[in-house]
């Protein structure tokens, strides 16, 4: 444990070093709000470092226009140290801190907790077998989902609120404004920092090419576990309001949310997936490669298995897949807190306090423009 | 066709030759990492507009434009030539932005060249590697590694190219040749012909690769020049820099808010005369002048946020003694010249950002602005020394991008960049032009090239 601490002051220390020389240069202004937020200060504390760390979307511009990527003895790759920095940061502030490191290095252990979660399900669909019920009703009850999905969402809420919190007094946070929120939203809804500041997109899975390939994937993801997220809101509401039980009709918006959703999860993961592997991967945390894909495949499996189960419905297939589906969700619910899924609540309070911080202060200028 | 060289000028040479149907093969000196010669450090190009265009606001017309040039060159210049690279900038604008350039507003802080100087988003090695995209897409094949060790000239004409690729000799013989490998800059040997043994301490700010082989090659054939063969454009840098390649980063803006030693620890010039963009290229020179071609900038707390960060923290100390002990200064010297200059610092309201008349009275040399005392510690010390930029040397041409042997034009070689860029810029630097003169030669030269290849 010890050991880990010490890695991260030298991440931090490499951080710094790699940043004032960034500040003294500033060609990449231009790519993301790393940049404009760096060069308002002069000196960098730990806060500073973990706040540019979360505020960094990974999009490589400002590596392959670096004059002093190596072998220049100034050896920058900022891509990667505050991929470095980003991720002691959340292991850090990760709630239950034993707990902090059990999926971001680890795509096996990822992989375990999906069989686990599999198992919880069909031990408990065999102890409560229920006796009537409609569609997936009729192998666990209503009641059962929401004994076993009602903790195992709210749980890691808490666990999640838990590290924002520390991550927001950590950076000094301060006062959380509309406004910032609003702004903070959008850049998120439009991955504004993937954008290369042109429009054109990243430098990610083709060295130097600028692409729009992986912001499009990631916000088909994002946007896809928002539609099911509100498939699985409104599907509630439309129970416990409206009297209205599942299983719902293709032509009910339940449905129409979660296959939409579900569709773009898909694809979204399998880009995603695809361009990861081909990335460099010296530009990131190496550490973490196996745990974050692992994480890609645990989202697309949540997916793919949602759909299957769907289009299996009325066949002797539906037990076994909703076994796997449930499983996997249970997993994905239970992992948030100490997976990749982090890096959204993360990124966002990053980004709502780079909101806050770029209205108050101005960077220091430079006084003309010379060689 | 062959391109000699990979930076700026021999991508918009080849891309250029490449559209018109050439076959162009590109000779790039330093390796994938190194390539793009010192447009890797360059971050604008300046344009003559007659309206806003893109990124640039307002307009910036070409007498404007060429008043501006000669007010740095002081009449070192071929106003004709000038003239046209000028006109030409406008349409370089639109072409650059369709082959794979970036544009973003200058940079903050910059805002007064925001009418005059388009900045690359990402900078030069960005610029370097969207040209680099499009090159490799028309089919320009790219050598890297590729070290030209001779032209040969015969008749009027080059007959054949000989180079080592990756370290193994090779001939190439090319219907057109051009000519865009850079200055010399990097070549200390050539620099200590000019500048004598101090050329030995000279940083050098850009790539290590412009020794200026091909030009002296072609020179030692009788090729004409132009340019001061002598002359370098040199700044004070931060003393602790590497050798080469230190960019940009290696800018210290602190001399008009500091008392700067040599080390004897004696001052040496009004640190104060005008303001910073206007001074810093002569320091380049005065600190060369100076015993081992090194400075000591001084400042205390008050000035340390007025300039930008450097890229090296300052040797920091609590009193003058211990800040004289780490910077191997003596002590008792520096102690005495700080004691003399806070004497003669008179009252007076002090303006970082313009002539602000705050001068000493009674010291020689005089500081005539943002005279303060050095006396609120802790004290701050920076080490200058002189950072070689670009040379002025190079191969004579004519608007065309023809290169000038000694019985006229050279049949089939043309030139475009820092090797030729002496015959506009003979003396001083004008922000952004040396991209501007690239562009539009590379273009020239590419095009004509082309012809004459077909």
């Amino acid at each position: 444990m010890r050991a880990e601490v010490n890695g991260s002051r030298e991440t931090r220390a490499e951080a710094r070093r790699q940043i004032e020389i960034c500040n003294a240069c500033r060609y990449c202004e231009g790519y993301c709000s790393v940049f404009p937020a760096l060069m308002r200060e002069r000196s960098f504390s730990d806060a500073d470092i973990i706040q540019f760390a979360n505020l960094c979307h990974n999009c490589r511009g400002c590596y392959y226009a670096c004059q002093y990527t190596e072998p220049h003895e100034f050896a920058l790759n900022l891509p990667k140290v505050l991929a470095e920095a980003r991720q002691d940061s959340w292991r850090e502030y990760a709630w239950p801190r034993p707990l902090a490191n059990l999926f971001h290095e680890r795509g096996v252990a990822l992989a375990l907790a999906v069989v686990a979660g599999i198992a919880v399900i069909i031990g408990l669909a065999r102890l409560l077998a229920p006796t009537d019920g409609e569609g997936f009703y009729a192998y666990l009850s209503h009641g059962a989902m929401v004994a076993i999905f009602l903790p195992a969402f709210v749980l890691p809420l808490v666990a999640v609120a838990v590290s924002l919190r520390r991550y927001w007094t950590s950076i000094g946070g301060g006062t959380v404004r509309l406004s910032h929120v609003i702004a903070a939203t959008r850049a998120a809804a439009t991955m504004k920092d993937l954008d290369g500041g042109h429009g054109d997109g990243c430098n990610f899975e083709d060295e130097d090419r600028y692409s729009n390939g992986r912001r499009h994937a990631h916000q088909a993801v994002l946007y896809g576990f928002l539609l099911c997220f509100a498939s699985t809101s409104v599907a509630t509401l439309m129970h416990y309001i409206l009297d209205m039980p599942a299983p719902y009709p293709i032509y009910s918006l339940p449905k129409l949310l979660g296959l939409l959703g579900g569709i773009l999860l898909c694809l979204g993961t399998a880009v995603l997936a695809l361009l990861k592997v081909k990335a460099d991967r010296s530009l990131g945390d190496v550490r973490v490669w196996g745990g974050e894909m692992a994480f890609t495949g645990l989202v697309f499996l949540v997916a793919a298995s949602g759909l299957l189960l769907y289009a299996a419905t009325g066949t002797s297939l539906v037990m076994p897949l909703l076994a796997l589906h449930l499983g996997a969700v249970l997993a994905f619910f239970l992992a948030t807190p100490f997976s990749k899924m982090m890096h959204g609540f993360y990124r966002c309070a990053a980004l709502v306090k780079e909101a806050a911080t770029s209205g108050l202060r101005h960077s220091i200028t430079d006084q003309g423009n010379r060689i | 066709m062959l391109v000699i060289g990979g930076g700026n000028a021999a991508l918009c040479a080849a891309i250029t030759a490449a559209e018109a149907g050439a076959q162009a093969l590109i000779l790039e000196g330093a390796p994938k990492a190194y390539r793009g010669g010192n447009s890797r450090h360059t971050r604008n190009f300046r344009c003559m507009h007659s309206g806003p265009l893109g990124v640039l606001t307002d307009a910036y017309g070409e007498d404007e434009y060429f008043d501006d040039l000669l007010n740095v060159t002081k009449g070192k210049t071929d106003a004709a030539l000038a003239r046209m690279v000028i006109r030409q900038s406008e349409e370089c604008y639109p072409w650059m932005h369709d082959h794979g350039v970036h544009f973003q507003p200058s940079l903050s802080g910059t805002l007064s060249l925001s009418r005059t100087n388009a900045f690359f988003l990402g900078g030069g090695k960005a610029l370097v590697n969207a040209y680099y995209r499009t090159a490799e897409r028309l089919g320009v094949t790219v050598l890297y590694d590729a070290e030209v060790t001779h032209i040969h000239l015969d008749g009027g004409r080059i007959a054949h190219v000989d180079a080592r690729i990756d370290g193994t000799p090779q001939r190439f013989a090319a219907k057109a040749v051009v000519a865009a490998a850079g200055g010399f800059e990097a070549n200390i040997e050539w620099l200590t012909e000019a500048w004598g043994p101090a050329a030995a301490n000279f940083l050098i700010r850009g790539t290590p690769y412009n020794r200026g082989a091909v030009l002296k090659d072609l020179l030692d054939q009788d090729i004409a020049s132009v340019g001061d063969p002598t002359q370098c454009h040199a700044v004070a840098i931060d003393g602790r820099a590497p050798k080469f390649d230190g960019g940009i980063v290696t800018r210290l803006d602190c001399v008009p808010f500091s008392v700067v030693v040599n080390r004897h620890g004696e001052r040496f010039y009004d640190e104060g005369e005008d303001v910073w963009p206007k001074r810093y290229a002569i320091w380049g020179r005065l600190v060369a002048a100076q015993p081992d071609q090194v400075a000591y900038a001084i400042i205390d707390s008050k000035s340390l946020d007025l300039f930008m960060p450097s890229v090296f923290p300052p040797v920091t100390a609590e009193t003058l003694d211990e800040l004289a002990e780490k910077l191997d200064l003596p002590a008792q010297k520096l102690v005495a010249t700080i004691t003399a200059f806070n004497a003669a610092c008179r009252p007076g309201d002090f303006y970082p950002t313009e002539l602000d008349g705050l001068a000493t009275s009674g010291l020689s040399p005089e500081k005539t602005n943002w005279a303060r005392p050095i006396a609120e510690p802790p004290f701050y010390g920076y080490a200058l020394r002189p950072g070689v930029t670009f040379t002025y040397l190079g191969l004579k041409v004519d608007d065309g991008a023809r290169v000038q042997g000694p019985e006229g034009p050279i049949d089939n070689l043309w030139a475009a960049g820092e090797i030729m860029a002496g015959s506009i810029l003979g003396q001083g630097y004008l922000a952004g032009f040396g991209m501007t003169i690239g562009t539009v030669f590379g273009r020239i030269a590419g095009n004509e090239a082309a012809a004459h290849a077909r």
